[in-house]
């Protein structure tokens, strides 16, 4: 199987990997770079719950392949706190008890992150709008919605 | 059941420096190769084993895939690499191709439209995408680059069957051209899933109307429809009806009902056939009453 070297800088730090050329950004994450934050649930685009930010903006890593991402910034879960803090959306969704069996919430704290990144006072509809990739079986969004409105007042 | 391991099959990704190297490339590997940008069909075909595929070719870095411009004579023109977020979201899409925005923005889920892409959608030929309607009531032609260099292919002839359209080994949809709509236009996307936003489409109703002097009603007006036939499709009857009588909320009646006679649908998961068609009807008039309410005004 072909390898292909990349650089990419994941959380602010820059790793340089070979990856086999049908590895998805997902895998590489997960395998590679032991940051098993992300899941993976449904390989397909549907679930969300491997939900990175890829340059910024999310993605389903299950649908990027790693030789795709030379040169590309990444964000998972692991690095949304800073110093040892957690983020206003971590704190949020602890919060109102946003998390059950915690599946989606990486992916959910990834949508959310970009959210209000791009729009920092979201309405309900604009919320539930930004996670409609982000399946949840447990908690029945109410409390993560609430935590993305926590987290849009913080 | 299929097992969701989140690998691909092996297969080699082949990043081309110019269009030439890409043409060439897929022309050489015409059954084993594909071009893609954001890889949100094909990727989930590939693991079902439905595609099976030795080499991906990825369009993305290629410059000419990049083009995103608006020309107040020449019209709009997307590029193969350009995101259905992108598009949703562009002001010039927005002001003068809003249809084409609300269909672009009615896709999947937000981080599934920063990889797809509109070329994407129409090149994987499914009679449900989102999109293609919007491209055709546009008139929307295909700047395809192939072996033998550019030539374009207006979307009324692209589409053969699903998943088969009349490219060629060797061809690489580069971008697609719309050119200005009719003035004082006005046009919506009805789109049926199984839940408000984020499905896949049981049916879809894009309907462009516009006034139009040599038209005996005064009026023109297009109509597209997804998932109700092997390929995307024009209502063309229901469109003549709407053309040569004046309209009126029974000519509007008579509209849709004829495009719902004038479509052949299926059984599958999502929908019967007899469901369909009668969503046809009620979804077209719908979107007809809706355009001429606003054109009329």
């Amino acid at each position: 199987m072909a390898l292909q070297q990349i650089t990419i800088t994941v959380n602010d730090l820059v790793e340089v990997v070979d990856v086999p050329h049908n590895m998805t950004l997902l895998q590489m994450l997960r395998e590679k770079l032991s940051l098993t934050g992300t899941k993976n649930g449904c390989t397909a685009g549907e679930c969300g719950a491997c939900t990175v930010l890829m340059n910024g903006e999310p993605v389903n890593s299950c649908m990027v392949l790693a030789a795709e991402c030379d040169g590309a910034k990444i964000t998972t879960v692991e690095g949304l706190a800073r110093d040892g803090k957690l983020s206003k959306v971590q704190e949020a969704i602890i919060k109102t008890g946003g998390v059950q069996c915690g599946f989606c919430t990486p992916g959910m704290l990834i949508s959310a992150t970009a959210l209000l990144d791009r729009n920092p006072h979201p309405t309900e509809q604009e919320i539930r709008q930004a996670i409609v990739g982000n399946l949840c079986r447990c908690t029945g969004y109410v409390r993560i919605v609430e935590a993305i409105k926590e987290a849009a007042k913080a | 059941m299929i097992n969701p391991h989140p690998g691909l099959p092996e297969l080699q990704y082949f990043r081309p420096g110019t269009l030439a190297e890409a043409s060439k490339f897929l022309a050489e590997h015409e059954d084993t190769s594909r071009p893609f940008s954001g890889g949100t069909d094909c990727f989930v075909r590939l693991r079902d084993g439905i595609l099976k595929l030795d080499y991906l070719v990825d369009v993305k870095g290629l410059k000419e895939t990049h083009e995103f411009s608006f020309d107040a004579k020449k019209g709009l023109t997307i590029g193969a690499a350009i995101t259905m977020n992108r598009i949703a979201s562009n002001n010039d899409v927005v002001n003068h191709y809003p249809v084409l925005a609300e269909a672009a923005g009615s896709v999947a889920s937000y981080q599934l439209r920063n990889r797809a892409t509109v070329i994407g959608n129409i090149c994987n030929a499914s009679p449900a995408g989102d999109t293609i309607g919007a491209c055709i009531v546009y008139d929307g032609v295909l700047n395809v680059h192939g072996i033998s260099g550019f030539r374009q292919i207006p979307l009324n002839s692209f589409f053969l069957a699903p998943g088969k359209t009349v490219l060629k080994p060797g061809d690489v949809v580069v971008s697609i051209s719309l050119p200005i709509p009719p003035d004082h236009s006005f046009g919506v996307y009805k789109k049926l899933g199984r839940n408000t936003i984020g499905d896949l489409s049981i049916v879809g109703v894009t309907v462009l109307g516009y006034p139009q002097k040599d038209s005996a009603s005064g009026y023109g007006f297009r109509i597209a429809l997804a998932s109700v036939a092997p390929v995307p499709f024009e209502a063309h009857k229901a469109e003549a009806i709407l053309a040569k009588s004046k309209i009126s909320d029974e000519v509007i009646a008579e509209a849709a009902k004829s495009a719902m006679d004038e479509i052949n649908p299926i059984d599958d998961v999502r929908g019967s056939a007899r469901y369909r068609k009668y969503m046809v009807r009620n979804l077209t008039r719908e979107a007809i009453t809706e355009v001429w309410s606003s054109i009329s005004k």
